[in-house]
């Protein structure tokens, strides 16, 4: 099939919010909608006497927040909803995002009232179910990942890589052995230089050779004594699967290093192979993509990470703990060794819980072919469009994503990244992330993750390619785009002139 | 169960159309040395109503708030969550969409968190707040780090009255910045008096404070910048209805754990971390932050602003490495505050405090039940000095029905804080009287 036939099923146009509600040039806020003396609120009458605070810590005056009926409130924020994208009102193919479509049954089991009203400091013989729930998606993970345990409770990816370079320092310093340098990939997210710095090491970036991988070379010229480890994607950012990676691992571990698998693409490789198998001594899972939780505007997610069992003592605490002649399930707290607490309680438990859900309604067979299927959508998408935007590199086998490029595009026409991004907007799609990773020109980074049909792919194949015909014939649609939206393009420089960052 | 859309002939095709022969051929490049060569020692998969089976049989193996009357605090509350909340903050055109890089398509998040932001803003008397961070023990580790990158200030003081979670959480995240905090003593569980020079970031003090007690925090914020530092104070967004806020202290950077906006227990989380500060910081803050622009044709819209703050477009140099974050708490956070009003905020404040002093009132009459702190002001929670060790009495008030606070070490461990929220009555703190007399007797 070489070009999608547009049919009454096809998705085409059905995404993009469009200006059908609220005034027309502008939703106001909340604040707008104050009248003094309005009321949402209610609450019952106090049964017992007033007990005011002390006048000198009294608050004088209420604060100013808007005075609203509960109908404006409900009305105001459903209009907003409207003007947002979400992966239920269609394909979101942000490239490292993993936007697959979420099970609802996940998120009604998250809200049983026997996980949603547990209070965080019960003790344990009240919590046998949350506690046994953690320890069994606790054993999945360290199954899916090869690890001997991990820790539950960084409630992000970002958090986790802290929680894994602080067990390397702590790791590296039982040993009497500091070292001060962190090396990770030239196309890494900008998550892993930040948390080298949260955890005190110095980033040293290793170059990517010319098949977008880690250049071998140049990392064993690199690495020393100095180097606690190195942080590494796998597949890594630009979609490709590091083919040497025992190399890679065996040059860290021969100076002394560990090794630390950021977990943002675990979801390609999900039952055909393992960190753990890779030569990689801590693992972070980003529980959110993998394991589908709707990532709520921006959060939350869960970051899991798991570890060898060299490094065991140094996880955070509190642990789940088990006793195998009652079965019953602890928190523990007393790990000398261990690097300390990385949330104020035991993490983003709601999160974990729609993991749990996911993991195993897939089972073993349906966790492997979701991965399967992620890279058979991630091929065939960037067959259907390297006509028009080719691979950034060509001769590699892209996994669940993959990193195309609008430069041709760009020199032949002078329409960016961007422009395509907005155009394809108007055309009814989330676009694709543009401009990371960072070592690649007018980078277009794919990820149709495997919820998409065929149909779904092939549409948005089809509005890429137009998009790519429209900046040779009519560049001015491409330049104006989006117009279908509830605003056109912002001035993001204005934004950060003028800061206004309150009504 | 499985959610990937493909038949056996759409893989087929599909794979024809890509020049391969079968799934196996995809995946070409993991060396074999590496290939898992067996299935995932996992269960087969199953079907939606065994997983409901298999979760609601793990639920009903929980006692929490649903069962037992909840007087536990100590960070997380029992307070109402009313049905509009999550009626809106569980759209799913909020609840599923991602980080908001591409704003025309998120004006709905992006306005909604610019509303967050503002009406936190609108409580504690700040001048910025971001779009959120983990949770209120994270929320402080980053406070530090801000407070941290004046050079040359570089220690961290702490009121020995602050959760000792939160004290947990920087000693973690003190370890990677190079800091350990410093506890400095109080007297009669608040207060105290830190020695602040040249070399002290900030001060930190929570009020109301790990006892559910009422800081002199004017006092100690006189003293940090006496001494050049910023004061930090770890707040509770419910109890600014009646409490001073901390933009009136004189406080510079503001945190707190905003789960009591909205948010449901959940055993710890998904909660939401607050954090207001000064102008003249607001480079230097982490995290998402919203701002208002125009668009092309002149119309207000929002995006991320002051982007060169983050890890995506920083890198090393970022002020934080965070990136998901906790948007869809803050979007809750934005409906309940809208919900709660500025009246709504004030009645909620004081009923705590009424009921608070009630439980107070009858729990010091059981025999041989104290306040730990006598004559010492406090707003919710209610901290106790019990005749015997406060897990115990927990535990045997949990066979009567109460979920009767958080055993304190103090005391030798004859402490316990009763949280009161406005969900409790008069006839659940009575009973809880009753029960802890019969308990003690």
């Amino acid at each position: 099939m070489s070009q999608a036939e547009p049919r009454a099923s096809t998705p085409r146009g059905v995404g993009a919010p469009v200006r059908t509600q609220g005034p027309p040039d502008r939703q106001g806020t909340l604040k707008d909608l104050s009248r003094p003396g309005r009321r949402a609120f209610s609450l019952p009458p106090l049964d017992v006497p007033e007990a005011p605070v002390p006048p000198e810590h009294a608050r004088a005056g209420r604060p100013p927040l808007p005075e609203v009926a509960e109908r404006d409130l409900v009305s105001h924020y459903t209009r907003l909803s409207q003007r947002n994208y979400g992966v239920d009102t269609g394909v979101y193919p942000l490239g490292s995002c993993t936007m697959k479509y979420n099970p609802k049954i996940a998120e009604a089991v998250q809200a049983l009232p026997g996980f949603q009203r547990l209070h965080p400091l019960q003790p344990d013989h009240t919590v046998q179910g949350a506690l046994g729930l953690l320890w069994r998606l606790e054993r999945a993970l360290c199954e899916i990942t090869g690890m001997a345990r991990a820790t539950l409770q960084p409630p992000a990816g970002a958090c986790g890589e802290l929680t894994g370079l602080l067990i390397m320092r702590a790791f590296h310093t039982k040993r009497g052995d500091p070292r001060r340098r962190i090396a990770i990939p030239d196309s890494s997210h900008g998550t892993n230089p930040a948390s080298v710095r949260m955890a005190g090491y110095e980033a040293v970036h290793v170059p990517s050779d010319a098949r977008g991988l880690v250049d071998v070379g140049a990392l064993e010229k690199l690495v020393d004594q100095d180097v606690a480890g190195l942080m590494l994607t796998n597949p890594n950012t630009l979609g490709l699967f590091e083919e040497e990676i025992e190399r890679i691992a065996e040059v860290v571990h021969d100076v002394g290093g560990l090794v630390y698998y950021d977990g943002a693409n675990l979801n390609a490789i999900l039952g055909r192979c393992r960190p753990g198998d890779m030569g990689f001594d801590i693992v972070h899972i980003n529980t959110h993509k993998t394991f589908a939780t709707p990532h709520g505007g921006g959060g939350p997610g869960a970051g899991p990470v798991g570890v060898t069992e060299e490094l065991v003592p140094f996880l955070p605490f509190p642990r789940v703990e088990t006793d195998e002649a009652t079965g019953g399930y602890r928190l523990e707290t007393d790990y000398p060794e261990s690097i300390g607490r990385m949330h104020g309680f035991l993490g983003n438990f709601g999160v974990l819980v729609r993991a749990y859900a996911y993991v195993f309604l897939h089972g073993r067979d349906g966790l492997k072919e979701a991965a399967e299927r992620s890279v058979l959508n991630a091929n065939y998408l960037a067959h259907r469009m390297k006509g028009a935007f080719p691979l950034a590199y060509p001769d590699g086998r892209p996994m669940h994503e993959f990193v195309s490029t609008a430069r041709p595009l760009k020199e032949e026409t002078g329409i960016r990244a961007m422009d395509v991004a907005k155009r394809v907007i108007d055309l009814g799609f989330h676009p694709s992330t543009v401009y990371f990773p960072l070592v690649v020109e007018e980078a277009m980074m794919v990820e149709p993750t495997e919820t998409e049909t065929r149909e779904t792919l092939d549409a948005l194949a089809e509005a890429f390619l137009q998009a790519h015909r429209e900046a040779h014939e009519t560049p001015d649609l491409l330049h104006e785009a989006p117009v279908t939206t509830a605003v056109r393009r912002l001035d993001e420089a204005r934004a950060a002139r003028h800061l206004k960052l309150t009504w | 169960m499985r959610f990937a859309p493909h038949t056996d002939a759409d893989v087929e095709q599909m794979l024809e159309e890509i020049g391969l022969s079968s799934v196996d051929d995809l995946f070409d490049r993991i060396p074999a040395s590496v290939r898992l060569d067996r299935p995932l020692d996992l269960p087969e998969g199953v079907s939606e109503m065994e997983i409901l089976a298999d979760l609601k049989a793990l639920a009903a193996r929980n006692r929490g708030a649903e069962d037992l009357v909840c007087f536990a605090g100590a960070g997380a509350y029992d307070h109402y969550v009313p049905a509009v909340v999550w009626a809106l903050a569980g759209r799913s055109e909020f609840y599923t969409s991602y980080t908001p890089y591409q704003p025309e398509l998120s004006q709905g998040v992006l306005q909604t968190l610019f509303e967050y932001q503002s009406m936190v803003c609108a409580l504690t008397g700040m001048e910025v707040s971001n779009a959120s961070l983990y949770d209120g023990a994270t929320a402080l580790a980053e406070a530090v780090n801000l407070a941290r990158s004046t050079p040359g200030r570089d220690r961290v003081l702490v009121s020995a009255a602050v959760d000792p979670r939160y004290v947990e959480t920087l000693h973690t995240y003190g370890r990677g910045a190079g800091y350990e905090p410093e506890l400095f003593d109080v007297v009669g569980g608040r207060g105290g008096r830190p020695e602040v020079d040249g070399s002290v970031a900030c001060v930190i003090v929570q009020h109301p404070n790990a006892y559910g007690l009422l800081e002199p925090v004017r006092e100690l914020v006189g003293l940090a910048h006496a001494g050049g530092a910023r004061a930090i104070q770890v707040f509770d967004p419910l109890s600014l209805g009646v409490l001073a806020p901390p933009g009136e202290l004189g406080i510079d950077i503001a945190v707190a754990e905003g789960q009591v906006l909205g948010n449901h227990l959940s055993y710890g989380g998904p909660y939401l971390g607050v954090i207001a500060c000064r102008l003249d910081d607001v480079r230097r803050l982490p995290g998402r932050i919203v701002g208002e622009t125009l668009d092309l044709d002149g119309r207000t819209g929002y995006v991320l602003t002051l982007q060169a703050r983050e890890q995506h477009i920083r890198r090393e140099k970022a002020t934080s490495n965070i990136c998901t974050n906790q948007s869809l708490m803050a979007i809750a956070a934005a409906v309940y505050l809208g919900w709660l009003g500025p009246q709504g905020l004030e009645e909620l404040g004081r009923a705590c405090a009424a009921k608070a002093a009630y439980a107070a009132e009858r729990l010091t009459e059981v025999p041989g039940v104290d306040l730990l702190f006598p004559g010492a002001p406090f707003f919710k929670e209610v901290p106790l000095r019990l005749p015997r060790p406060g897990v115990e009495v927990r535990d045997e008030l949990i066979e009567r029905g109460y979920l009767a606070g958080v055993p304190l070490p103090d005391e030798g461990g004859r402490g316990l804080l009763v949280a009161v929220t406005e969900r409790r009555t008069r006839e659940e703190i009575d009973g809880l009287a009753r029960a802890l007399e019969e308990v003690l007797a």
